[in-house]
């Protein structure tokens, strides 16, 4: 906490929090404001649909009520000093995600493809999964300055867990992308848990390696130029993220592995130079790739065009696959205008396929309007916040580098799902977090919030009391002459 | 379901949307503005749980020991010192301000000001203020003992404006 410089014209100064006050009330008060709010928006599904509050109100309400309240307990007993704001605005997002995904659910259109019914229940259950692994993270990992001595592990587990779906017969392609891995009926997205286990990685190897990073540098025409041999790793992680985006074909994995990458390392080292040499590095990787990889050429040109791949795939005896989902996507936002149609009485179900996983914001636009897609960003971004906030506060090297590289993981998921969905960067298959429907993800993303938690439990955490008499040497005695 | 309720429940829905988001931001608002710059050696302070943040910021930010003062009674008024300076010692320039709490010295580190001198005490004195307001600096059983101007202290004595404190190598004074 304080410095000892014995400089005499250098005041120096602590920063500290006042008290600490654990603010778990503060927790409470806010995850039942946060559980009410689907709950409303449950009830206003169904009125606007049935016309009557729906039956399963009750048992919703109550399921998402209930696995709060877990959370919550847990998080009291386990980490009460944790940041009050990440878990009410987890479960508000994750609320207001199986709200969506029941109200697609009751639509007849995504019923007949098999893309929606039902799936609610199944996303109560991932949801119960989450939480049960958040309970988990909480009670099991003390501190997060154990996953340090799990460095290169945490490597060699993100490697195998990114080429699993790689594996012949257990890899399932979907629609052109290979990063599901398919156990009997269940299909798991490995991705979703590499990149928690990726930012432990990141964390422990740049803080060993960060000022070799910084300081041996040369300075060419203002930006600091790393050494061959310290550019190494940033090399290999780059040739990697391109092999996932060749052979996976999954761009949005590919970018938040980079990013997070990038991230990570402009917070240890301080030198912008890194930034620079990612955007440089990760715009060249994705023009080569996307140059030649059909799948993601016909992302690129749906991005460029999207009407014209509207109008493409209405036409028949056109050769190739043609989607017209973006362009059903922007006019749901369109049709939303400023304060949304209202939940219910939406058309997002035109969206078709993938309609409550990658396009579930749209719904959220159409219904909600620009004021509900606003509210819902910030929520994003309060996330995210919070997790930088950590980091800041964070006393260890490590925690700081995790928490930074999960509120970074989070954020770039964000942008490039909501990016992708909006029309401002290439479609990318990734899912935004707790609102889309898909297992891996929710539970992944309860995992991140987990760990966030405990770091911020141990960050926000008074520091404890000095040892009783630290002064090992005695005190000289003055003899007088 | 009527028209009218479905846009009365399409806005409300917003409003309660937004609602949270502000509340949230206001749970925030305590963590950005709760913290405080501390000087180096007033670790004590910052300790010191019971005031709320805005408070305390404010404090920080107006000139401090008007309010310390204040609390302890008017008498003295203007003429009271507002910080502790340490003008000789490994320490020299450091200044603390009185907001009328106790400062201990020594070599202790939980002690306001932590001596890096070897002929200080682990826990070598303390000043602290009366119910006048005035400060007295007390020898807690040193073993070089304390000095205020050139006398050694025996009982705690109230310290002049700029007198100097000497402890081992340390002089400090109290300055307004």
């Amino acid at each position: 906490m304080s410095s000892t410089t014995n400089s005499p014209t250098h005041h120096t100064s602590t920063i500290g929090a006042i008290g600490a006050p654990s603010r778990r009330n503060t927790e409470l008060a806010l995850l039942v404001f946060a559980v009410a709010i689907p709950v409303f928006a449950y009830a206003n599904v169904g009125l606007a649909i049935d016309g009557q509050v729906p039956a399963g109100l009750l048992s919703y309400g109550l399921g998402l009520g209930l696995l709060a309240a877990v959370a919550h307990l847990v998080v009291r007993k386990f980490a009460p000093y944790a940041d009050p704001l990440l878990l009410p605005l987890a479960t508000l997002l994750n609320g207001l995600g199986l709200v969506c995904i029941w109200r697609l659910d009751q639509s007849k259109l995504l019923q007949q493809i098999h893309v929606a019914g039902g799936k609610a229940t199944n996303q109560l259950i991932y949801t119960a999964m989450g939480i049960a692994l958040f309970v988990a993270v909480l009670i099991f990992l003390k501190d997060h300055r154990t996953l340090q001595r799990y460095t290169y592990i945490s490597m060699v587990a993100a490697l195998f867990l990114l080429l699993l779906p790689l594996v012949p017969g257990l890899g399932a392609d979907v629609y052109g992308a290979k990063i599901w891995i398919a156990i009997g009926s269940f299909t798991i997205q490995p991705g979703e848990f590499a990149k928690i286990v990726l930012a432990v990685f990141f964390a422990g190897y740049l803080m060993v390696k960060r000022d070799a990073l910084a300081l041996a540098s040369r300075r060419f025409m203002g930006l600091y130029l790393p050494r061959g041999r310290d550019l190494g790793p940033i090399l290999v992680v780059w040739a990697i993220s391109i092999l996932i985006l060749v052979f996976e074909t999954d761009l949005g994995t590919s970018l938040l592995f980079f990013g997070m990458f990038v991230i990570m390392l402009y917070v240890a080292t301080e030198r912008t130079s890194w930034i620079v040499f990612g955007l440089l590095m990760s715009a060249a990787g994705a023009i080569g790739v996307a140059s030649f990889e059909p799948h993601i050429k016909v992302r690129v040109q749906a991005w460029l065009d999207p009407m014209r791949e509207y109008t493409l795939s209405r036409t028949p005896g056109v050769p190739g696959v043609h989607s017209d989902q973006l362009q059903q996507a922007l006019w749901a936002f369109g049709s939303g205008g400023t304060l949304g149609t209202g939940w219910g009485q939406g058309h997002s179900e035109l969206i078709r396929f993938a309609a409550n996983s990658d396009f579930i914001l749209a719904t959220f636009g159409e219904e909600l309007g620009l004021a509900g897609i606003m509210a819902i960003l910030l929520i994003y971004g309060l996330i995210v916040e919070r997790g930088v906030r950590t980091a800041l506060a964070a006393r260890d090297p490590f925690g700081k580098l995790l928490a930074i590289g999960l509120s970074g993981a989070f954020a770039l998921q964000v942008f490039v799902v909501s990016g992708g969905v909006m029309g401002l960067i290439p479609l990318t298959g990734m899912t935004m977090p707790f609102l889309a429907y898909g297992g891996s993800s929710v539970i992944a993303n309860w995992a991140l919030i987990g760990v966030l938690i405990r770091i911020s439990d141990t960050a926000r955490r008074p520091a404890p009391a000095p040892a009783a008499n630290p002064d090992a040497e005695m005190t000289q005695v003055v003899r007088p002459s | 379901m009527s028209e009218l309720t479905l846009t009365v429940m399409r806005l409300g829905f917003l409003a309660v949307l937004w609602l949270f988001v502000i509340v949230a931001v206001q749970v925030i608002r305590s963590d950005l503005f709760g913290t405080r710059v501390t000087q180096r050696g007033s670790r004590r302070e910052a300790a010191r749980p019971q005031q709320p943040g805005r408070q305390q910021t404010r404090q920080q930010a107006a000139p401090p020991p008007q309010r310390g003062q204040q609390g302890g009674g008017g008498r003295r008024g203007r003429n009271a010192p507002t910080k502790l300076v340490v003008t000789e010692g490994t320490l020299t320039g450091t200044t603390v301000a009185l907001q009328g709490q106790t400062i201990t010295l020594g070599r202790a580190h939980d002690s306001t000001i932590v001596l890096d001198d070897d002929y200080a005490s682990s826990r070598h004195a303390r000043i602290y203020p009366d119910r006048d307001g005035q400060w007295i600096i007390e020898d807690l059983g040193s073993t070089n003992g304390t000095y205020l101007d050139r006398s050694r202290l025996t009982t705690p004595t109230p310290i002049p404006l700029g007198a100097p404190i000497r402890i081992g190598k340390t002089a400090i004074e109290l300055r307004k």
